[in-house]
């Protein structure tokens, strides 16, 4: 019996991984990362000429409802145009009958490893950055599921980007539907109810599913509460990313950073009951804005003490410059006599 | 509040205080009055002066600057007037012009037709 060299076994393997782009207009570069159903290639689009990144449906994780997971996840990326969101460039699929989309592709780190470089104030700065897509997200009825700081993005220019909409979730009657029902209409984006691509039949998660990353998931996802849960689960998911960068994960010790107000911003975010969360992530990032500029959080009320550090804080140079010219009143008289 | 009604504010209070802090100098204890009087009046100009040019030049560098020089200034001549006590009457005054400076570029609001 003859075995192969390790070269060969490589380059076998190698060719095994690599998704089947033939008569595609995508040539596969590089492997990216697997996820909990598909994989992601590095490709070039060869008619544009540029880098993206395709999402593949892993073919030995190929269920019945997968595709349509995927195709769902597409189908809301295409609908969620902002900056802070990935756009997807295409979708379909392969020769070999995986689904896959194309999007673009994203160079930089990921939020647990960008914060290592930062202090307190810019880690709240990036997570009010994060707000925002999330917050456009919420108004167009979408409910993300699964953040968490592997899930999002830092570019290489600073741009912050949330990743892997695999389980978000369409709410149904959402505002933004209610508020704009001619959107969908006119060729805008189609609400869950009307769209096929949202209808009940072709994916849904069943009441009972557990989805979600164990410490970023709300009590809610926990339990399988599916029709439970809404834009105060990624509230809660919110609060617990600002948790994690919290602590200073730069020591051994796991310490934890910031005063009070800050950490009664992540209790009321991440609170077991709904009701008790920030009813929108505007609310949270409010909040948040609110602390770096040194002005009263509503998740936290002060005693007199902390008022008064918060407002020597806030006005510290017309504080240093008044006690200044008081010091130099104070000599005056002192060397006058 | 408006720049100029916040330099007037401010540059009055700090120009009593000051005048004030005469009554621990024995020597001038008796015109206490006018000193504060005369000293709120100095007050007043360099506030109202201070929170024009700051209406006009949105900058806390130069606005700081601009206090400071005024508020020498204005002090150098009641110094003058005084024919003495320049280092005593002027840094104080400086200070004032210093800390009326800062303020109205900090915490003063801006024209409307700024705002717009």
């Amino acid at each position: 019996m003859k075995f192969l060299p390790d070269q060969v076994v490589a380059r076998l393997q190698t060719e095994l991984q690599t998704p089947d782009l033939s008569g595609t207009r995508y040539r596969a570069l590089k492997f990216l990362g697997q996820g909990g159903m598909a994989i992601v290639w590095l490709a070039e689009d060869s008619i544009l000429r540029r880098p993206v990144a395709l999402k593949i449906l892993s073919a030995e994780k190929s269920s019945a409802d997968l595709p349509a997971r995927l195709m769902q996840e597409a189908v809301i990326l295409a609908r969620l145009e902002h900056p802070g969101i990935v756009p997807v460039h295409d979708a379909g699929t392969l020769p070999d009958g995986c689904t896959f989309y194309c999007m673009k592709h994203v160079e930089g780190q990921t939020l647990d490893h960008y914060i290592g470089r930062l202090g307190l104030r810019q880690r709240l700065q990036l997570l009010q950055r994060i707000a925002e897509p999330l917050a456009f997200a919420h108004s167009r009825g979408i409910i993300h599921r699964d953040l968490k700081p592997a899930n999002i993005m830092v570019g290489s220019f600073g741009e912050v980007l949330i990743m892997d909409w695999g389980l978000a979730r369409v709410i149904e009657n959402s505002a933004a539907a209610q508020q704009n029902p001619a959107a969908s209409d006119e060729g805008g984006p189609p609400t869950a109810e009307r769209s096929p691509a949202f209808s009940p039949g072709l994916y849904t998660t069943v009441h009972g599913t557990v989805l979600g990353t164990p410490g970023f998931m709300a009590p809610e996802q926990e339990r399988g509460d599916v029709n439970a849960t809404d834009q105060r689960t990624d509230v809660f998911a919110f609060g617990a990313i600002l948790n994690y960068i919290l602590r200073d994960n730069t020591t051994s010790s796991d310490r934890e950073r910031g005063p009070r107000s800050l950490h009664a911003i992540c209790r009321k975010a991440m609170s077991s009951e709904m009701a008790g969360r920030y009813s929108t992530v505007q609310e949270l990032s409010a909040d948040l804005g609110k602390y770096l500029d040194n002005l009263p959080v509503s998740a936290y009320r002060e005693n007199i003490v902390e008022r008064a550090a918060r407002l020597i804080a806030r006005h510290r140079v017309a504080v240093v410059l008044v006690l200044a010219y008081l010091f130099m009143r104070v000599l005056f008289v002192l060397f006058s006599r | 509040m408006n720049k100029i009604v916040l330099g007037l504010i401010l540059g009055g209070i700090l120009g009593i205080l000051d005048g004030l802090t005469a009554w621990f100098t024995p020597a001038v204890r008796s015109g206490i009055v006018g000193i504060v009087i005369g000293s709120m009046v100095k007050g007043l100009i360099a506030g109202v002066l201070i929170g024009f040019f700051a209406r006009k030049v949105n900058s806390l560098a130069l606005g700081i600057v601009f206090g400071l020089a005024v508020g020498a200034f204005l002090a150098w001549i009641i110094a003058f007037m005084q024919h003495g006590y320049y280092f005593q009457i002027m840094l104080p005054g400086a200070m004032v012009g210093l800390i009326v400076g800062y303020a109205t570029q900090k915490y003063g609001e801006s024209s409307r037709l700024q705002r717009a």
